[in-house]
C-alpha cells in the first residue's frame, strides 16, 4: 500500500518535472487550472519565473494566494479572453482540456496568449482504457481517472493521435511531445505515435501557433 | 460660534484641531480638484503606527471607507471605541506594525481633521458647510499624495483598503502607479453601481429632507439633522449586511417583549438594532461630510477617466494586485470585483483574486474573516519579499 501511494506521488511529481523541464529560466508563465499551486510554486523556485495562475476552485485560490502565488479565481471556458496576445512566454494547462467545455477554443486561447502553449492531458487512447470499453463494454475507470461516467468532470476525453490531428487542424506546431507511461516515466522519443498512444497514459505537449 | 446642546464638542474640536497629527498647506499649496476649484489652505489628519525604515521602504497606507476615519488601530477620540481594523493592523497582524510603517489619514471631505464641510474657514471663522468644493476619490487620493511626499516617501509598499477605501487603492494604481509596490483593494469596484448611487441618494435627500439640515447651514445656525442623517446611516446599515446574516442575528424576535405592541415603537431587534445605529452614528459624523462622501463615491468611475477603458487604467503596471470579494456583499458583489480583475489581466497586471464565503455582506472586510488574514498575509509576505523588505523589524 504505502509503496503503491509513494508511487502515484512519483507519477505526479514527473509529469510536473518534465513540465517545468521545458520552461525557460525568468520566462513568464501562466498556469491554466493551477490546481494548489504545486506546479507555479515549482517553476518560480526552480526556474527562477514570473508565474500566474487560474484555477476554477476557491479553494485552490485561496491555498495558492495564502503561500503567496498570483491566482486568480477564473474559468479556462470564459476567462482567457481577457488575456491580451502574447502576455506570456509559456501557458500551462496541466489535466485541465478534458474538463473544458470547448477544448479547441481554449487551445487557440493558450496559442495566442503565450508565444508557447504546454498542454497535458490523460491519453483515452490507452491500451486499458480500450480494453474497457471493447471487453466490459463500460466507461472506463482507471487509477488515474477514477470518476464513474456520471459524475465525472472530464467532459471532453481525447486521445493522443486525437489532440495530434487537431494540432494539424489548428495549424499549431508541435515543438515537444512527451507520452508517460504507466508508472510516469517519460517513452522513447523515437516510437511512432500509434505506440505512444496506445501505451502512453498521459501526454505532454508543447506547441506554438503556425507551422 | 454658536452651538446647539447637542453638538458633540469633541467632534467639532476634530474637524477643526484634531488629537491626530495634522499637516497644513498653505494658500500657495493650494489643491486643485477635479470640479475645477482650488481648496487652500487646507490640511489633512493621520495616524501612524509603526516605524518607516530607514529605505522608507515598508509604508502601507490604509485607505479608509465612507463612515472610516483615521483611527485605524488606534481608540477613537471621539467615542472612545478602539480603532476599526484592529483585526488587520497590528503587530503580528496581516498589516504587520511590527515590520510596516502604517499610514492612514482621513479623507477630503472628512470630518475628523482634514479639510471638508465642517472645517472653518480661518479667515472669516465660518464653517464651509456646503461651500465645500465638491470632492472625489481622486481628489482624496492627491491630497493623501500631499502627505505621503511631506512624509518623504516615493513609494508606498502597498496602498490598501475596502469599500470607498478601495475605490482610492484603485485610484492610486491608476494615479501614481510608479508609487505603488503592491496595492490590496478590498470589498469594492472600479465604479458605483446604479443601485448603490441610489441608495446614496436616499441617504441625501434624508438628511436635506430634516429640516435641522438648514440648507446645510446646521453649524452657523446651531442645529443639527441628527434625524435625517441617522435615517440615511440606518439605510445604508442595511445595504452593508446581507439577508441570511440578518436572519441569523436577529430574525423576527421582539426586542424586550413578548408580544408586539401594536404601535410603531421598535417591537422588533432589528428595528431596535438600526436605530441604535443611526443614534450612535449622528454623535460621531457631521452630516455634510456624509453628503460629500457618498457624492465621492457616486462620481467614481475610474475606467471613464480613461476613454472608457479599465485595462487602460492600469496599462503597463507594475504593481501586484490581490482583489478580494464577499460572497454575500451584494453592494460590491463579486461580479465588480472580477471586473477589477479582468481588466488587471488584460493590462499583464501581477493580480490575485479571492472570493470569501461568508454571509457577513459588504461589511466583512472589516469582520473577523480568517480566510482574509490568511491571504493578505501570504500576498504581503510575498510582496515584501519581492521588495526585498526583512522578514521582521
Amino acid at each position: 500500500m504505502t509503496v503503491q501511494l509513494n508511487h502515484t506521488a512519483a507519477a505526479a511529481r514527473v509529469d510536473l518535472l518534465l513540465v517545468a523541464e521545458m520552461i525557460e529560466r525568468g520566462a513568464r508563465v501562466l498556469d491554466v487550472g493551477c490546481g494548489d499551486g504545486t506546479l507555479l510554486d515549482l517553476l518560480i523556485k526552480t526556474r527562477d519565473v514570473d508565474g500566474r495562475g487560474i484555477e476554477l476552485s476557491q479553494a485552490g485560490v485561496n491555498g495558492c494566494v495564502t503561500k503567496g502565488l498570483s491566482v486568480v479565481q477564473g474559468d479556462a471556458d470564459t476567462d482567457l479572453a481577457d488575456y491580451p496576445d502574447d502576455g506570456f512566454d509559456y501557458v500551462i494547462l496541466s489535466q485541465t482540456l478534458q474538463a473544458t467545455r470547448r477544448p479547441r477554443e481554449v487551445i487557440e486561447h493558450l496559442l495566442r496568449i503565450g508565444r508557447r502553449a504546454i498542454v497535458s492531458f490523460p491519453n483515452f487512447g490507452h491500451w486499458r482504457i480500450r480494453s474497457q470499453v471493447a471487453f466490459q463494454g463500460r466507461m472506463p475507470v482507471t487509477k488515474n481517472l477514477s470518476y464513474a461516467w456520471y459524475d465525472t468532470p472530464n467532459i471532453h476525453f481525447c486521445t493522443i493521435a486525437d489532440f495530434v490531428s487537431l494540432t494539424d487542424e489548428m495549424d499549431a506546431t508541435i515543438e515537444k511531445a512527451v507520452a508517460l507511461d504507466r508508472n510516469g516515466q517519460p517513452m522513447r522519443m523515437t516510437l511512432p505515435w500509434a505506440v505512444w498512444n496506445l501505451f502512453g497514459e498521459q501526454a505532454v505537449f508543447m506547441l506554438r501557433r503556425g507551422s | 460660534m454658536p452651538r446647539s446642546k447637542t453638538t458633540p464638542a469633541v467632534s467639532q474640536n476634530e474637524a477643526d484641531h484634531p488629537t491626530s497629527p495634522v499637516q497644513h498647506f498653505a494658500a500657495h499649496e493650494s489643491l486643485l480638484l477635479d470640479s475645477g476649484a482650488s481648496l487652500g489652505p487646507w490640511q489633512i489628519a493621520y495616524q501612524t503606527y509603526g516605524t518607516l525604515n530607514t529605505d522608507k521602504s515598508n509604508a502601507i497606507l490604509i485607505c479608509h471607507a465612507l463612515t472610516g476615519d483615521q483611527h485605524v488601530a488606534s481608540d477613537n477620540p471621539v467615542t472612545g471605541k478602539p480603532g476599526w481594523w484592529t483585526s488587520m493592523v497590528g503587530p503580528g497582524k496581516s498589516y504587520d506594525t511590527d515590520r510596516f510603517f502604517i499610514i492612514c489619514a482621513n479623507v477630503l471631505g472628512g470630518c475628523m481633521g482634514t479639510s471638508g464641510p465642517a472645517n472653518h474657514e480661518a479667515e472669516t471663522g465660518k464653517a464651509y458647510a456646503v461651500d465645500f468644493p465638491v470632492v472625489t476619490i481622486r481628489d482624496m487620493v492627491r491630497a493623501q499624495a500631499r502627505l505621503v511626499d511631506r512624509l518623504g516617501i516615493e513609494t508606498l509598499f502597498c496602498v490598501a483598503g475596502g469599500s470607498m477605501g478601495g475605490m482610492q487603492v484603485l485610484q492610486w494604481a491608476a494615479t501614481f502607479p510608479d508609487r505603488v509596490f503592491a496595492a490590496m483593494p478590498l470589498a469594492t469596484g472600479a465604479k458605483h453601481s446604479a443601485q448603490n448611487i441610489a441608495f446614496h441618494e436616499v441617504g441625501r435627500q434624508a438628511v436635506m429632507a430634516d429640516p435641522d439640515w438648514r440648507a446645510g447651514r446646521y453649524l452657523a445656525e446651531g442645529t443639527r439633522p441628527e434625524k435625517g442623517l441617522a435615517v440615511a446611516r440606518m439605510a445604508a446599515h442595511i445595504t452593508y449586511l446581507s439577508e441570511p446574516a440578518l436572519h441569523r442575528k436577529f430574525g423576527r424576535k421582539l426586542q424586550d417583549r413578548a408580544a408586539p405592541t401594536f404601535s410603531f415603537d421598535a417591537d422588533f431587534e432589528i428595528e431596535s438594532y438600526l436605530r441604535y445605529q443611526g443614534r450612535s452614528f449622528v454623535e460621531r459624523f457631521d452630516a455634510n461630510s456624509y453628503l460629500y462622501l457618498t457624492r465621492a463615491m457616486d462620481y467614481f468611475d475610474l475606467a471613464d477617466d480613461f476613454g472608457g477603458s479599465l485595462a487602460a487604467a492600469f496599462k503597463g503596471t507594475k504593481t501586484r494586485f490581490c482583489v478580494a470579494s464577499f460572497t454575500s456583499d451584494w453592494l460590491f458583489p463579486t461580479s465588480d470585483s472580477r471586473a477589477i480583475v479582468h481588466a488587471l489581466n488584460a493590462a499583464g497586471a501581477s493580480v490575485s483574486f479571492v472570493e470569501i464565503e461568508t454571509d457577513k455582506g459588504h461589511d466583512a472586510f472589516l469582520l473577523d474573516e480568517p480566510v482574509l488574514f490568511a491571504t493578505s498575509r501570504g500576498f504581503i509576505d510575498a510582496a515584501a519579499r519581492a521588495r526585498g523588505l526583512k522578514e521582521q523589524g
